[in-house]
């Protein structure tokens, strides 16, 4: 067996399971307070790396501008797109909304591939140094700020849901629509702010994992490992999505060794995770921190 | 009541529950859908090698749809799987018809049979979850069933494919278009009429009301699970036989063809369509085959030079598929199906429509 590479394939897992935690959080902020699933969560990361590149490369602007530009263009985009789409969803079955989701992510990354075409493109280089080594391992510096970064947002995250304002407000609609609309909470703004943060922050992690990989269509995929990690977590569980992150992001990368060792199945880095969530839902479909369903007649 | 001529019935009245229950719910629509069936039959005379194909994918596209509408716009359970399923269909028929000396118009059946028995397998896990997280269960079963399909080589082909057989029947080998639109045709005929009377029977009404309220459902003596599971295996059915019919009609099945992508187009035939509607999961596939036919005659009036905008029409198509499936929820989320019901409502009631 092969320690060395398992401990850095463990490494890279908590790595990249960071980043699915952030996703995931990003994902259960619009659910929790919207009650929609957003299968679109991918295409949020791909249009934030994509506007982040055309910042740097098309209009040549330096990072420190460039960056924090796309950070205001998705919190516009996430507002736009909760008002034109979202909105008139209210109150239809899950399926419409479900559906309207999966319309958007078709629809973008449509867009996207037509505006910037279907090739992976680099990121122009950021950082001076490629890689640092840590005790013996290989560790990319970029990988370094994606964790930097998650755990940043993490920590605002739950700055917010505790002291702030709209953060408080975020959780009393999320208890109960109708209660907090009562209490003077203006539902509305909290569905557009939702929507922006989750299209903010997921759009960061969008831009991490594009300067690390290139940026190209295959990034609307993390959209949909999100699943795998928010049904593990618990769907409306902020903690859970961090939880889950780390233990998909471990699992994927355990299962990629495991393979090449001794399976050798192929393709088990990204299916690993789909039988995973099989097997969560048929025995504890509510996640490990998930609220329970109950239901009265 | 004095003849009919003098006092003309404005609207639509049913006074008994024969009439109720029947499957046309005008003797004018009996006649309509008859004479439509008719008119295919004697289309392959007059049409191109064009539009006889755009017929045969409806046909084949529609069967499938109309099995997801069992399930979703019926039984009110969400698939996003359904495209596996329709391959899962192609391979096992051209699979049989490669092994064994079984002649390819008695495996698409055969196909049918063990894709429901796999649907009941997979509609297992819904008897136990509902709505949201049966979408998701769904998701991962697409993509574990998709992963099967790469890596299956003594069943698919592997990355290379199946090779399937042309529609034969006694000895008779079918290979050209015209002869497959009457074997679609055969099929399609048969499962909606089935449909149709599924929806009249016990069991059909039983998935209605486990859409409509399944504590209500359950309280009244509906097997929740049963009827939960039993409307997975009847959507996979219909999958099969559209799978089938698309791969012998194809010659080739490849894995490719069977991404999620595929799902996605057909649970959006069933919303344009129109959910819950037998005639409305044909006018959703007729809508979304004609839709990238469309797309390209438009971008090729547009710029026949210009190749950037040809180069991106896989894009565009990619996008007029979603803009549909957005406008449709947002605009008419009944579908095409209720529509067409406010349209004929409009000219029943003509003169007047209060």
């Amino acid at each position: 067996m092969n320690y060395e590479l398992l401990l850095q394939l463990i490494i890279n897992g908590l790595i990249v399971g960071t980043l699915y935690g952030v996703v995931a959080m990003c994902f259960v902020l619009i659910y929790k307070s919207t009650r929609v699933v957003n299968f679109a969560q991918g295409e949020f990361l791909l249009i934030g790396a994509w506007t982040c590149w055309a910042m740097l490369v098309k209009f040549e602007l330096p990072f420190y501008v460039g960056f924090p530009l796309t950070l205001v263009f998705m919190m516009v985009f996430g507002v736009v797109l909760q008002v034109l789409v979202l909105r008139p969803m209210i109150g239809e079955p899950i399926i419409s909304v479900i559906m309207v989701t999966i319309g958007l992510s078709m629809f973008f990354q449509g867009l996207v591939s037509w505006i910037f075409g279907g090739y992976t493109k680099a990121f122009p280089t950021v950082f001076e140094t490629a890689s640092v080594k840590i005790g013996g391992l290989h560790i990319e510096t970029a990988y370094i700020m994606s964790v930097v970064v998650s755990v940043v947002i993490m920590i605002a995250f739950y700055f917010f849901f505790k002291y702030s304002r709209m953060g408080l407000a975020m959780r009393a609609t999320a208890f109960d629509q109708q209660i907090a609309q009562s209490l003077g909470i203006s539902v509305k703004h909290v569905f557009a702010a939702s929507w922006a943060i989750s299209a903010v922050v997921s759009a960061l992690a969008g831009v991490v994992i594009g300067m690390v990989n290139g940026v190209s269509s295959a990034l609307s995929f993390i959209g949909i490992k999100v699943f795998p990690v928010v049904i593990l977590g618990g769907l409306d569980s902020i903690v859970g999505a961090i939880v889950g992150g780390l233990m998909i992001g471990v699992l994927e990368n355990l299962a990629e060794f495991f393979d090449s060792q001794w399976l050798h199945f192929g393709n088990m880095y990204n299916i690993a995770p789909f039988y995973a969530l099989v097997i969560i839902l048929m025995i504890k479909p509510y996640g490990l921190f998930g609220t329970k369903d109950i239901e009265r007649i | 009541m004095a003849s009919a001529h003098s006092r003309m019935r404005c609207g639509e009245f049913r006074t008994t529950y024969q009439a109720d229950l029947t499957i046309f719910p005008t003797p004018l629509a009996r006649r309509v859908a008859v004479a439509s069936v008719l008119f295919l039959l004697i289309s392959p005379l007059f049409l191109d090698a064009y539009h006889l194909n755009l017929l045969i994918q409806i046909g084949y596209y529609g069967i499938a749809a109309l099995g997801l509408n069992i399930v979703v716009g019926f039984t009110g359970q969400i698939s996003l799987g359904h495209a596996a399923f329709f391959g899962l269909g192609a391979f096992t028929s051209a699979w049989i018809s490669n092994n064994s000396g079984i002649p390819v118009f008695f495996t698409i059946p055969l196909a049918a049979l063990l894709t429901m028995a796999v649907g009941l397998i997979v509609g297992i896990p819904a008897g136990r979850i509902k709505g949201l997280y049966l979408a998701i269960a769904t998701l991962a079963s697409q993509y574990i069933l998709e992963d099967f399909f790469a890596r299956a080589e003594w069943f698919t082909g592997g990355s290379s494919g199946a090779m399937a057989s042309p529609v034969s029947i006694f000895g008779y080998e079918m290979y050209s278009d015209k002869s497959f639109f009457y074997i679609v045709l055969f099929y399609v005929v048969i499962m909606y009429v089935a449909g149709a009377n599924l929806m009249r029977t016990r069991d059909g009404r039983a998935f209605i009301a486990v859409r409509d309220h399944y504590l209500s459902a359950e309280i009244m003596g509906i097997n929740l699970n049963k009827y939960r599971i039993l409307s997975f295996g009847i959507s996979s059915f219909y999958a099969g036989i559209g799978g089938a019919l698309f791969g012998h009609y194809l010659g080739f099945v490849s894995a490719e063809g069977f991404t999620l992508m595929l799902s996605i187009q057909f649970l959006a035939m069933v919303i344009i369509g129109g959910l819950g509607s037998v005639m409305g999961a044909m006018l959703g596939t007729i809508f979304m085959v004609l839709l990238p036919e469309v797309m390209e005659y438009g971008v090729h009036l547009v710029g026949s030079q210009s190749s950037a905008l040809t180069q991106a029409l896989a894009y565009i198509k990619e996008m007029a598929i979603g803009l549909a499936i957005i406008l449709f929820l947002i605009f008419e989320p009944d579908g095409l199906a209720h529509r067409w019901k406010m349209i004929k409502n409009y000219w029943k009631l003509y003169p007047f429509s209060y």
